[in-house]
């Protein structure tokens, strides 16, 4: 009881530490300047975000944990970290000029960023149940407010107002079902819970754990809780739509991940039921529901729904492999993602933006080259090799054939080929259709980088990925 | 010689005059569009050329993969390993052979977004060698799928009128048989320890696993080859994309389907391919009668060569699985002759659609008056698509109804009604396309072939006469690596009929 009163160990928490008083300065410096200019508090923020990378890639690799063992910096939380930082840093620099254009230049956004990634930072880190709740509420409070941003626009409010209810809704549910799993094991350390639920657990601590899963659901949006996605992904602001199908998303699947094989190892064939329901269910949906959108945010939402589907296979499988091929998915799927929202973003006539996928048509020949990366991305999204989608999913289904989930691995293939349809659909809209009026060019400089390296990634890892691999195998491995 | 990294550099050079048509840029549209269509040609030649070295280094007395190129690749889960042996060598010579035809018979019909065109067949062409070079399985599978994004955008932007439907319908069915492969693949990787297609041929998969890694297989191969009656994607694709597409998706793709039956099924899953060998005889032969007399019925020149490519395919679907020299033999010859021989139509095809742009056989009629020796060439080649003695196409049909003779007496016969079924509507498009009056009004001032269709058209017209009085360079080359299948195959199956006959042998004693 002695060590509870003296003071924590506060070095392997010091990225999380360096982005707290980093927002606050932000955010004084801001209130500040007497000037709404988002610019130079964005370029604070992603310096911020360069040095917090810096501290997480210094770290010791070996795993710590501190503040009475509910806090852990391991190579898991590391590789995931890098992502959510590449992820943010690449989606808060390219949406700049957008904001600027659609009056939304304003310097709290930036800060709100900042804090969202600090809430995430904390989601991967947390080490139990009390942590976890910490970093999602922070996570989330912040990024109602950025779906929100655009206050004069009724979708947008919409979209806050939708997120915030459904996502109170399932933090509730998630806070029911940790509150059962403490009160029918008695502790709420991962490591503890990990220990009493090794033999004959419970009844209580199932229920419980089927609401902790509810929650969870809604936050990675898997089916049966994705309702939130498509609605809050076409009302918000595509800057901060772009942010949100980035970098949250790894937060919340590396979170989902750590505590299912932390916590709850000894009844995986109880989870694993349900991440199994989830996994077909969303790769179904993801498909067919996509099909009949025509607005270009709103089928990545669902999109992405479907990609949640696939992660979730990898998790199915439970062991090492299948954590890895989690994490590969991960890294690709946030490539893929930011770059096609960066083409998204391109998309603007000199009435404002446009966002159906009609305004596609015959891009390839206003535009040849962003319409040659949107097809590449849009075939590595439906896994066609050689760009990185196909890897993503053939390590997810490689873990699934090893773990003998051979059902639901010709499920997953089956509805990658129904899932093939919608991306090229997009492409055939690009490259078959007739010209539609071109969009404004040129496009802004952030967005052109931030579309260069997306495709170079996503076109050329084949060619190289050993370092890649190697860092998720050893990122995965700390987690057995 | 053999340090050199042949493979590579002929699967590769494409990319490169790929990347170097990319950098033309210019402000007169024309000029860009003749400096691509060169660089194509020159790159396509090229590789050719090279290619041409795989089979004078090439060691006729070894089944061994040769011109062998391994690297270490996606951290250990694979490797970058390429090689040809003799089924897979002839392949990479037609691929290298029919594609700077493919790039003539372009050059004047192709008259839009030349640059991209150019583009997407050199890529393609990367992705066909590969196919046929990969000794890995993810490599091999990589090619294999990424194929289809290049031919996906040649029919559906250069092609006809309902080029979409076609591009959607090709893409989607190919990918529907092939990730079942691919699922088929990781299975084997688990298994097998190992993606190494060379390891991978001698390791012995347990009878029941054989089953269904085979029909995994045969998913994505009788999609591709294609069989009946999942061929239903390859009218449409060959009436809609443009004539040279039209010669590389009859000459090559399809042939993927094939050499992917004699490199993973036959040796890797014998067993089950002698169980599931009746199944495969009567697709072909309800291929071989049901697609000719299809063929009979159509009006569109194009969609009629067509069902007879479906058909000519369920000859190589017999040969292959008769499981004897002759039957695999002649499937081998079948794949390649088709290639000259369906190649050559789809461009005498393309000749007259450049001029009176349909593909109606109504249309036309009475060709020969205007132009005689485009109605000489056709015949030749219609002749060949026939089987007549003294062109290639007889050699490859004959030996494998030999082949079928020896395994099933009734098959052999119904696929000889083929043979006539194909004489029958070959025949009759001939007739009415070439022979007649010349009663259209605008036939009346058609011209005969000019100087570069010659060019395009020739070597064909050589080669298809050539291997049907003498197939040996074509035989012999693949002799040594189909015995060595036939011993290792024959001796699994021989093996698991004894296990099987051993317990009822015990039982009656």
């Amino acid at each position: 009881m002695e060590a509870a009163s003296a003071m924590p160990d506060l070095a392997p928490a010091l990225p999380e530490i360096i982005l707290a008083v980093g927002a606050m300065a932000l955010l004084m410096f801001g209130v500040f300047r007497k000037d709404d200019d988002a610019g130079p508090v964005a370029i604070g923020a992603i310096i911020l975000f360069v040095i917090t990378g810096a501290a997480v890639l210094m770290a010791p690799s070996e795993a710590v944990t501190t503040f009475n063992g509910s806090f852990i910096a391991d190579p898991f939380a590391r590789f995931v970290k890098i992502l959510i930082l590449i992820g943010a840093a690449a989606t808060l620099f390219m949406g700049l000029s957008s904001m600027k254009l659609d009056n939304l230049n304003r310097f709290e956004y930036p800060v709100l960023l900042v804090l969202a990634t600090l809430g995430m930072f904390m989601m991967v880190s947390a080490n139990g149940l009390i942590a976890l709740y910490i970093g999602i509420e922070l996570q989330s409070l912040a990024l109602y407010v950025v779906a929100a941003f655009k206050r004069d626009s009724l979708r947008s409010s919409e979209a806050g107002l939708k997120y915030f209810v459904l996502g109170a809704l399932s933090s509730g549910m998630l806070l029911y079902g940790s509150s059962l799993i403490y009160g029918f094991s008695g502790t709420v350390t991962y490591a503890g819970l990990g220990e009493a639920l090794a033999g004959d657990v419970s009844m209580g601590v199932i229920v419980g754990l089927v609401f902790f899963m509810a929650g969870m659901a809604f936050k990675i949006s898997a089916v049966p809780f994705h309702m939130w996605t498509p609605d809050v992904y076409e009302g918000a602001p595509t800057p901060a739509t772009a942010f949100l199908a980035a970098a949250p998303k790894v937060a919340a699947v590396a979170m989902l991940v750590r505590a299912v094989m932390e916590a709850f190892p000894g009844i995986m064939a109880e989870w694993q039921q349900i991440i199994f329901f989830m996994a077909v269910a969303s790769t179904l949906l993801g498909a067919f529901a996509a099909i009949g959108q025509n607005n270009i945010k709103r089928l990545m939402a669902y999109s992405s729904i479907g990609h949640v589907g696939f992660i979730l296979i990898g998790l199915a499988a439970g062991t090492p492999d299948g954590v890895k091929g989690v994490l590969i998915y991960l890294a690709a799927y946030v490539a893929m993602t930011i770059g096609t929202f960066a083409c998204i973003l391109t998309m603007r006539r000199p009435e404002g933006a446009v966002e159906s996928i009609d305004d596609l048509a015959g891009l390839s020949r206003n535009q040849p080259v962003v319409a040659i990366i949107l097809a590449i991305l849009m075939f590595s999204l439906a896994g066609i090799p050689p760009f990185a989608g196909f890897f993503a999913k053939y390590f997810v289904f490689l873990a699934a054939i090893e773990a003998g989930l051979y059902v639901l691995a010709v499920i997953g293939v089956l509805a990658s080929v129904v899932g093939a349809y919608y991306y090229l659909r997009i492409i055939k809209v690009m490259f078959f259709d007739e010209p539609a009026a071109p969009f404004e060019q040129p496009m802004a400089g952030d967005v052109r980088l931030v579309l260069g390296l997306a495709a170079v990634f996503v076109t050329l890892f084949f060619v190289y990925p050993s370092p890649l691999l190697d860092s998720a195998a050893a990122a995965a491995g700390s987690l057995f | 010689m053999s340090e050199w990294p042949i493979l590579s550099l002929i699967t590769f050079l494409p990319v490169l005059g790929a990347l170097i048509i990319l950098l033309i840029s210019h402000a007169d549209e024309e000029r860009v569009a003749q400096n691509a269509r060169f660089v194509a040609l020159w790159v396509t030649l090229t590789v050719f050329l090279i290619s041409l070295i795989l089979w004078i280094d090439f060691d006729y007395t070894t089944a061994e993969f040769q011109f062998v190129e391994k690297h270490a690749w996606l951290g250990g889960f694979a490797s970058y390993h390429m090689g040809v042996d003799g089924i897979s060598m002839l392949f990479i010579i037609l691929t290298t052979l029919l594609m700077p035809a493919c790039i003539l018979a372009s050059w004047t019909s192709i008259k839009t977004r030349v640059k991209e065109y150019m583009i997407a067949f050199l890529l393609l062409e990367t992705m066909m060698i590969g196919v046929f070079s990969a000794l890995d399985l993810v490599l091999f599978y990589l090619f294999f799928e990424a194929a289809l994004i290049p031919m996906f955008l040649i029919i559906g932007v250069w092609g006809g009128a309902n080029r979409v439907y076609a591009s959607y319908k090709f893409f989607l069915y190919t990918l529907l048989g092939s990730v079942l492969m691919l699922l088929a693949m990781m299975a084997m990787y688990w298994m097998a320890g190992t993606t190494d297609i060379p390891t991978l041929l001698q390791h012995e998969f347990a009878a029941n696993v054989q089953t269904w890694l085979w029909l995994a297989f045969f998913a994505s191969f009788a999609v591709k080859m294609p069989m009946w009656p999942v061929h239903t994607w390859l009218p449409d694709a060959h009436v809609e994309a443009p004539t040279a597409g039209s010669v590389i998706l009859a000459g090559i793709l399809l042939k993927m389907g094939g050499y992917g039956f004699l490199r993973f099924s036959l040796p890797m899953f014998p067993v089950a391919s002698d169980f599931f060998a009746p199944l495969v005889f009567a697709l072909s032969i309800i291929a071989i009668i049901y697609t000719s007399l299809v063929a009979l019925a159509q009006t569109d020149i194009k969609k009629l060569i067509a069902y007879s490519s479906v058909a000519h395919m369920g000859f190589v679907t017999m040969g292959i699985f008769a499981i004897n020299m002759q039957g695999i033999q002649g499937g081998i010859f079948q794949m390649i002759s088709h290639g000259f021989i369906s190649g050559a139509l789809f461009l005498c095809v393309g000749v007259i659609y450049d001029r009176m742009h349909t593909r109606e056989i109504a249309a036309y009629g009475g060709l020969v008056h205007r132009m005689p020796l485009y109605a000489a060439i056709f015949m030749l080649f219609t002749m060949a698509n026939v089987a007549l003695p003294g062109t290639s196409g007889f050699v490859g049909e004959f030996l494998t109804i030999v082949g079928a003779f020896a395994v099933n007496t009734w098959v052999a016969i119904l696929a000889t009604t083929g043979v006539i079924l194909s004489a029958a509507y070959a025949l009759f498009l001939y007739w009415r396309v070439i022979f007649g009056e010349l009663e259209n009004d605008s036939l009346k001032n058609i011209l005969d072939l000019n100087r570069r269709e010659i060019i395009t058209l020739a070597p064909l017209v050589v080669l298809v006469i050539f291997f049907g009085v003498y197939p040996s360079p074509i035989l012999d080359v693949t002799a040594v690596s189909v015995e060595n299948l036939l011993s290792n195959a024959t001796a699994a199956i021989e093996a698991h009929n004894a296990t099987l006959a051993a317990p009822a042998v015990a039982g009656l004693q």
